[in-house]
């Protein structure tokens, strides 16, 4: 690990800081795990644009990273995580899920079967904890390696182009959730076929000493006038991932570690992450818990909503029919550029197991300081709002 | 329908449990490490010629209801505990009564009076003994009836000024209470030794008054009853048609798709079983026998965070003749001696176990078994039983270096009282926690198979979530000490898991 940074820098900056805050123009910074990242670098509009249409990079540096070794290290992930990961194949990367006891979910992220070298676990919330409580009767290793371990997301239709440019040969291999190792640059560098914004892209992932290096090689191709290159923030992230219908714990629900009140905490049922607990596999925390769930009607969801007309829902409350009964508020919500359309995440209550037959939003908007309210009818979507087949086309378009 | 039930560990609550659960027509096999069963109350002999009835010193007299039940005969006398002090002045401490040299009017009505109201707190809480915990979450039926029973015997058993005394002193230290109401030290050194015996607490640790309530549960301590016990609960086992493995140690608890459905024994032989009872300690059961990949993760952890390192040492002397104990006739050693002069010294004591060191000066219960059972010494010859506090099983120094500087220093306390004493001594064994441990199966080699402190008791006895003698495995149970409520020679572990198991869906009913 890195020696600490000088204490009166209350956030760290990342290894790409000297490269990404000279493009910021609009010095929009927020606290991310510990660090300085960019909430913007320009406009939002010209970010969330570049994911779609051309090519983005997003400094994901501080997500927390573990490294889990030793003889039972498949074993005690799979005692941890809902989804059965004993099949994990080298160089193969998975989304997990985990409880508490109670079957209460308790984060979410991706497993990176590392061949020899083990696996790495991505998570979104410090879970070093967890993995020391869950290692008790388990012959591992587990090492946090957030501040050893850089990370770029290069995300967007061409990013595998601007990849191919920037030196990783071979790359339009790669299938999505796949593992490749790459030397650019004389740098040892890996690359996962893995995003948060439900497009091609890919994350890079390298040691913080050679971070610039691998920056500059890909940067370089913009610099060349090939390709468009956009450093992008947390907000057009946040656009990206609602329109990919992924879930962000803590904003999208109480995570159960956080959770005060009684009834916050959600199982992953209650997330739609149904498909990924298994009860085909050996015991993991939560499973009973789980089981006497599954045997009983659901009690609510976290959903996908489509929500008409063009006011913002923000905050809204949730009906079963106009002036019906209050079933539940939107979580958050984003107005999506490319499909035209209000999307959010919305936390709903079923009666007896069922879906509700209509979902009406309560809308409150404002016209210079003046309050108005109206209705408008929510959809839910079981799949993802955005996904096209560029995202798992193997070899992807070329540019 | 009957059950194939085995069960894990033959010590008296598991003989106890499995006499319940064979008398309601289920197949009872018992398999016990050791070459005999009777776990604490096992017969010992540790140099040639010379045993011991157990580790256990004195017992309590078995519950009444389990004795009858089983037909057990309850044995022995009951005994006085004698406090012996340097000069000769030794303190004789009755049921009801206190008597010795100098000891004011005024402390004997103490004392009496002190007793008459503990012992009535004892009872109010006594609801509580004989059922499962309740839970307090999801009740069923019988957890509201002995919730209600426990509200109203505290409120109407005791009554309103009663109850309230309760209140105030229940939560507290034995040591602020006692210098409340009498005077006499040597008394109040007597009767903290009894609230941290066998327990990581000195008499000024908070809680010490509940544990000293528990020690009331049955007040007699009888040496000599412990001489036919244990073969009383074995014989009560057998005549009830359980069948006794000896040298059968478990190896693993099997689980499949979360359900017990038998053990693997050391030599590799697999039992199935319908239901599966452990007698075992928390840790034992369940991190090395079912193994923490079958719990929750968070399961697993409180349970290995669960206070379990004894701190008592057990010392066996074989003597050539009976000692001469200062101002102690030779009748009166058939009694309970004990050492523990004042409370400062009992705290004194104590204060050396917080840093991994055996006392300076420790505490003693002493006992001579070779008066009630002349057969365990040669013919004149004797046996002198002594419980050392604090031993602490995880010395700093190790014990493996210390043992026998340890054993020294109990012998020359117990010189300061008895001068001779040393020179008898034919032949010694001193069995730390760390070797209680290995002879007895018993994670930290502790009398209870954990603290009973009140984070470790009732509803939370040995975790929230396993406190009701079923386990989170289907068809797995507690029945030992780990369980409600606690350690002792009670079998009201192995009688309340019994019932549980016959009544509980899932389990023999």
């Amino acid at each position: 690990m890195k020696p600490n940074a000088d204490y009166r820098e209350i956030l760290q900056h990342t290894p790409f800081h000297e490269k990404l805050a000279p493009l910021s123009q609009v010095q929009s910074w927020s606290p991310w795990n510990g660090y300085q990242v960019a909430r913007t670098y320009d406009t939002l509009a010209a970010e969330y644009f570049a994911v779609r249409s051309s090519c983005s990079v997003f400094d994901m540096t501080p997500m927390e990273k573990y490294r889990i070794k030793g003889p039972d290290a498949i074993a005690f992930l799979n005692r941890m995580v809902t989804r059965d990961v004993s099949n994990l194949k080298p160089g193969r990367v998975t989304y997990v899920v985990w409880c508490n006891d109670e079957g209460k979910t308790l984060d979410d992220g991706t497993i990176f079967h590392l061949g020899k070298d083990g696996y790495r676990l991505c998570a979104a919330h410090h879970q070093l904890d967890w993995l020391m409580t869950s290692s008790i009767g388990f012959d591992v290793s587990i090492e946090k390696e957030t501040h050893d371990v850089a990370a770029l997301s290069v995300q967007g239709p061409t990013s595998c182009s601007v990849l191919l440019e920037a030196g990783f040969a071979g790359l339009e291999e790669l299938k999505p959730f796949g593992i490749m190792n790459f030397t650019v640059q004389g740098v040892d560098v890996m690359v996962s076929r893995t995003g948060f914004t439900g497009d091609l892209g890919y994350e890079v992932w390298m040691d913080p000493d050679h971070a610039i290096t691998i920056f500059d090689a890909i940067y370089d191709v913009k610099e060349r006038g090939l390709y468009d290159i956009k450093p992008i923030g947390l907000d057009a992230l946040e656009m990206v991932r609602i329109e990919a219908g992924f879930i962000l714990p803590g904003d999208d629900f109480v995570t159960a570690e956080t959770a005060v009140r009684n009834g916050r905490e959600r199982s992953p049922f209650e997330l739609g992450l149904g498909w990924a607990v298994s009860f085909d596999k050996p015991y993991f925390t939560g499973r009973r818990a789980l089981e006497k769930e599954a045997d009983e009607p659901i009690k609510r969801r976290l959903v996908k909503l489509a929500i008409e007309g063009n006011k913002t829902p923000h905050d809204s409350f949730l009906y079963d029919g106009k002036n019906g009964k209050r079933i539940g508020t939107i979580k958050v919500t984003i107005w999506s550029p490319i499909l035209k359309q209000n999307l959010a995440v919305a936390d709903i209550e079923y009666q007896n197991g069922k879906e509700p037959a209509e979902i009406w939003a309560e809308i409150y908007y404002q016209k210079e300081l003046e309050w108005k309210s109206i209705w408008a009818k929510c959809e839910i979507s079981e799949k993802p709002f955005w996904s096209p087949p560029r995202r798992s086309k193997t070899p992807p378009d070329r540019f | 329908m009957t059950k194939n039930i085995l069960i894990i560990g033959g010590g008296h609550n598991g003989l106890v449990c499995g006499a319940y659960l064979a008398k309601a027509g289920n197949k009872v096999t018992i398999l016990e490490a050791n070459d005999s069963v009777g776990g604490f109350l096992a017969s010992h002999q540790f140099s040639d010629g010379y045993s011991v009835n157990g580790l256990a010193g004195v017992v309590h007299p078995l519950n009444p209801k389990i004795a009858k039940d089983l037909g057990i005969k309850a044995g022995g006398e009951p005994v006085d505990t004698i406090s012996l002090g340097k000069d000769g002045r030794h303190l004789i401490l009755g049921e009801d009564g206190v008597s010795g040299d100098k000891l004011s009017d005024k402390d004997k009505d103490a004392y009496r009076a002190f007793k008459k109201e503990f012992r009535n707190y004892a009872k109010a809480l006594e609801p509580l003994t004989m059922n499962k915990p309740p839970r307090l979450k999801d009740m069923d039926t019988r957890d509201k009836f002995t919730l209600a029973k426990l509200g109203w015997k505290l409120r109407f058993g005791l009554g309103a000024s009663s109850m309230r005394e309760f209140l105030r002193v229940g939560g507290i230290n034995i040591y602020d209470v006692l210098n409340e109401i009498i005077d006499d030290e040597q008394l109040k050194g007597a009767i903290s030794f009894d609230a941290v015996l066998g327990h990581q607490m000195g008499p000024r640790t908070p809680t010490t008054v509940l544990t000293y309530l528990n020690r009331l549960r049955g007040e007699t301590y009888g040496a000599t009853s412990l001489a036919g016990a244990n073969s009383a609960f074995e014989e009560a086992a057998a005549k009830a048609g359980v069948t006794i493995k000896t040298g059968a140690a478990v190896s693993k608890i099997v689980v499949e798709n979360g359900k017990a459905t038998g053990v693997v024994l050391e030599g590799g032989e697999e039992m199935n079983a319908d239901i599966v009872v452990s007698n075992a300690d928390a840790k034992t059961t369940f991190l090395d026998l079912v193994g923490a990949p079958e719990l929750d993760a968070m399961f697993a952890k409180r349970i290995s965070t669960t206070r379990t390192n004894g701190n008592v040492a057990k010392l066996h002397f074989a003597l050539s003749a009976l000692p001469n104990f200062n101002g102690l006739d030779a009748d009166q050693l058939s009694n309970r001696l004990i050492v523990a002069p004042d409370m400062r010294y009992v705290e004194h004591a104590f204060n050396h176990s917080k840093y991994g060191e055996f006392s300076e000066k420790p505490i003693l219960e002493i006992t001579f078994p070779s008066l009630a059972d002349i057969s365990l010494a040669p013919e004149g010859h004797h046996v002198m039983a002594v419980s050392a506090s604090f031993a602490p099983y995880n010395l700093k120094a190790g014990w493996d270096q210390n043992k026998s500087a340890f054993s020294h220093k109990v012998l020359s306390l117990i010189e300061d009282y008895a001068p001779g004493v040393s020179a008898s001594v034919v032949a010694d064994e001193i069995l730390t926690p760390a070797d209680i441990e290995q002879g007895f199966n018993v994670k930290g080699g502790h009398w209870h198979h954990g603290e009973l402190t009140i984070d470790q008791s009732f509803m939370m006895r040995p975790i929230h979530g396993t406190a009701q003698y079923n386990t989170p495995i289907d068809g797995l149970f507690l029945c030992g000490a780990a369980a409600h409520p606690g350690g002792g020679v009670t079998g009201i572990p192995g009688h309340n898991a019994a019932e549980r198991i016959l009544s509980m869906k899932g389990g023999a009913s």
